[in-house]
């Protein structure tokens, strides 16, 4: 098919009239090309995996006593984080959006420090000044992670808050006589939703795979369980990261499903930090107080 | 006049009415900023703390921590020298090459028509893997191209060429390299995507009718509007590279002389005790590295926002 094409993209070239649907064929030719060799790049690996693990691997991963101890501290961590990110950020970035909206551009800078601190330093600062107290502990994982989660869930929900006229909302709710905890649980998180969703699975998905800051912490979650446990098996450790790639591209695909349903037809929720960074600030017709 | 409230309101007694009033009004003007205390809080103990920790970290000795530049200079120097010098170049050539060929691929789907499947299921696949990394990417890189990998008996089949026995190790820098493609290329085609669809096909109908070539197009106007994008999403690319531990920890047992790794193992007490404050003389200089690249980062779609919109 794409010999065809070349030939015929050859054939019209000379002619100027033709120009653009030459182009666009000879465009076709190294579009499959590029496409080609980055598909095989990308699925080689992931085939090699899959034969060097076998299926028997599979059924083997889960028999093993410590992965139940290490994935039941990868979700326990991951329900600390979800659920601390969401009750620390979705107030605070409804509150920026309505009173402070000066400070949105702080509040970019501030959460994206997680992204400029590598993980590995942020945790050697952290060991170095936690209390004993949480030293001890896996919970100081948790809090760590509401840091790091905090990047991917400011940029979904300050995307949300954008994309549906808040202060009129919240105006509305409060002329009719509804409190404040009224109106942001029965009008500002309905309508947060989506990106709630999409902060939460972001979360969840980042704490699952996390590795620098629990195995400098000697903890073992799951990926650290997978890479201690790899002297021993090679196998049931391939087989067990498939199946840990496995949990995490579903939870993105929700997003990106769940997302592009909601954004209607805009290039599909992409699960990235820097796309809604490079949008435009949305509704700045509203007046700061 | 806001001096003068302050002088008549220091003696403290002198008007009773003058001091709630000065309250008040202070409490008022804080009053906003109430919201956001919970995450400032957080922010200065989760974030803050640490990072001044390890700053002031880096210039104390490790057993009487008095202040030293000691740790300093062996940061720089040796072994811990090559760490950086890998480091920065392991980064380079990591946003370099996956840069350009995520500009293809981005490209590549730009020109597809709207709503195409295979668009969609590029940029799905990019979203997927540019999250991957750590220790599944690494287990994923071992079992394709290990001296006893898929791969590589692949190409032994075909060629009868062992590339372990040529120079080929999934285990040094430029290993890395190769199992850091896998994140990197769909970073990039995430964050230059955008870029491209800001490119307004008017100006490439306009190009065309004034009688400009493809080349022509691209020289004079594609280029010029895209270049601070790309150089943008370089930086990017240089940052999420130089920071990334897990998958270079995970591939190479931690043997590989890249400074992130060679923090864990001063952390880990791997190498000697009492070696903490050098680790984090290291984090110190990785953060100022990357705050650097941040700074032109953002200086750089600051300049690509001018265009794109």
């Amino acid at each position: 098919m794409a010999a065809v094409v070349s030939v015929d993209s050859g054939a019209h070239a000379p002619t100027p009239a033709a120009g653009p649907a030459a182009e666009k064929d000879r465009f076709a030719v190294w579009r499959w090309a590029i496409l080609l060799i980055a598909g095989a790049y990308f699925l080689i690996p992931l085939y090699a995996a899959l034969r060097f693990s076998g299926l028997k691997a599979f059924t083997q991963v889960t028999s093993y006593p410590s992965f139940g101890s290490a994935f039941g501290l990868s979700l326990r961590l991951a329900v600390i984080a979800t659920v601390l990110t969401l009750v620390l950020m979705v107030p605070t970035t409804v509150y920026v959006h309505l009173r402070l909206p000066r400070v949105r551009r702080v509040m970019e800078a501030i959460t994206i420090l997680p992204i400029v601190i590598p993980p590995i330093v942020l945790i050697i600062g952290v060991l170095k000044v936690a209390p004993g107290t949480l030293l001890g502990t896996p919970n100081l994982l948790g809090l760590e992670y509401v840091v790091l989660a905090m990047p991917f869930a400011y940029r979904s929900l300050d995307a949300g808050l954008r994309s549906f006229d808040v202060k009129t909302l919240v105006e509305a709710s409060n002329s009719l006589g509804a409190g404040w905890p009224a109106t942001l649980w029965r009008v500002v998180i309905p309508n947060l939703r989506t990106a709630m969703l999409s902060a939460t699975v972001l979360t969840v998905a980042l704490v699952l795979g996390e590795y620098t800051m629990a195995s400098l912490d000697n903890f073992q979650t799951f990926p650290v369980w997978i890479v201690n446990f790899d002297q021993n098996s090679g196998p049931v450790s391939v087989a067990a990261s498939l199946l840990a790639l496995l949990v995490t591209w579903i939870l993105l695909m929700l997003i990106v499903t769940v997302g592009s349903r909601s954004s209607g037809k805009r290039g599909g929720g992409q699960v990235a930090l820097f796309t809604v960074a490079t949008q435009q600030p949305g509704n700045t017709v509203g007046e700061p107080e | 006049m806001a001096g003068l409230a302050t002088q008549a309101a220091a003696p403290e007694v002198v008007t009773s009415g003058a001091r709630p009033g000065r309250v008040s009004r202070i409490l008022r003007a804080a009053a906003p900023w109430a919201g956001v205390l919970p995450f400032g809080v957080y922010v200065a103990l989760g974030l803050a703390a640490p990072t001044i920790a390890i700053a002031i970290g880096a210039f104390q000795d490790s057993t009487t921590g008095a202040a030293t530049l000691s740790n300093m200079d062996t940061a720089i120097h040796g072994t811990y020298f090559l760490g950086l010098k890998n480091s920065i170049l392991l980064s380079v050539a990591t946003s370099i090459v996956p840069g350009i060929f995520g500009l293809l691929i981005a490209y590549a789907i730009h020109t597809a028509r709207r709503g195409n499947v295979l668009r969609r299921v590029v940029i799905t696949a990019s979203g997927v893997f540019a999250n991957f990394g750590g220790v599944p990417l690494a287990l994923l890189f071992i079992s394709a191209l290990s001296t006893t990998g898929i791969v590589t008996g692949w190409i032994k089949d075909v060629s009868s060429v062992d590339i372990w026995d040529h120079g080929f190790s999934l285990y040094n820098p430029q290993g890395v390299f190769v199992v850091y493609m896998y994140f990197q290329i769909p970073l990039m085609v995430l964050v230059i995507l955008p870029a491209l669809e800001g490119l307004r096909p008017a100006w490439r109908e306009a190009a065309q009718n004034m009688g400009a070539r493809t080349w022509q197009y691209w020289r004079y106007v594609g280029g010029p509007v895209l270049m601070p994008s790309f150089l943008g999403c370089l930086l990017l690319l240089f940052g999420s590279a130089f920071s990334a531990y897990a998958t270079a920890e995970a591939l190479t047992g931690g043997t590989v002389a890249l400074t992130p790794i060679q923090i864990g193992a001063l952390l880990n007490g791997n190498v000697l005790a009492g070696q903490e404050n050098l680790g984090y003389a290291l984090g110190l200089i990785m953060v100022v590295i990357i705050a650097i690249v941040m700074i032109g980062y953002t200086f750089l779609q600051r300049r690509a926002a001018r265009w794109l919109r």
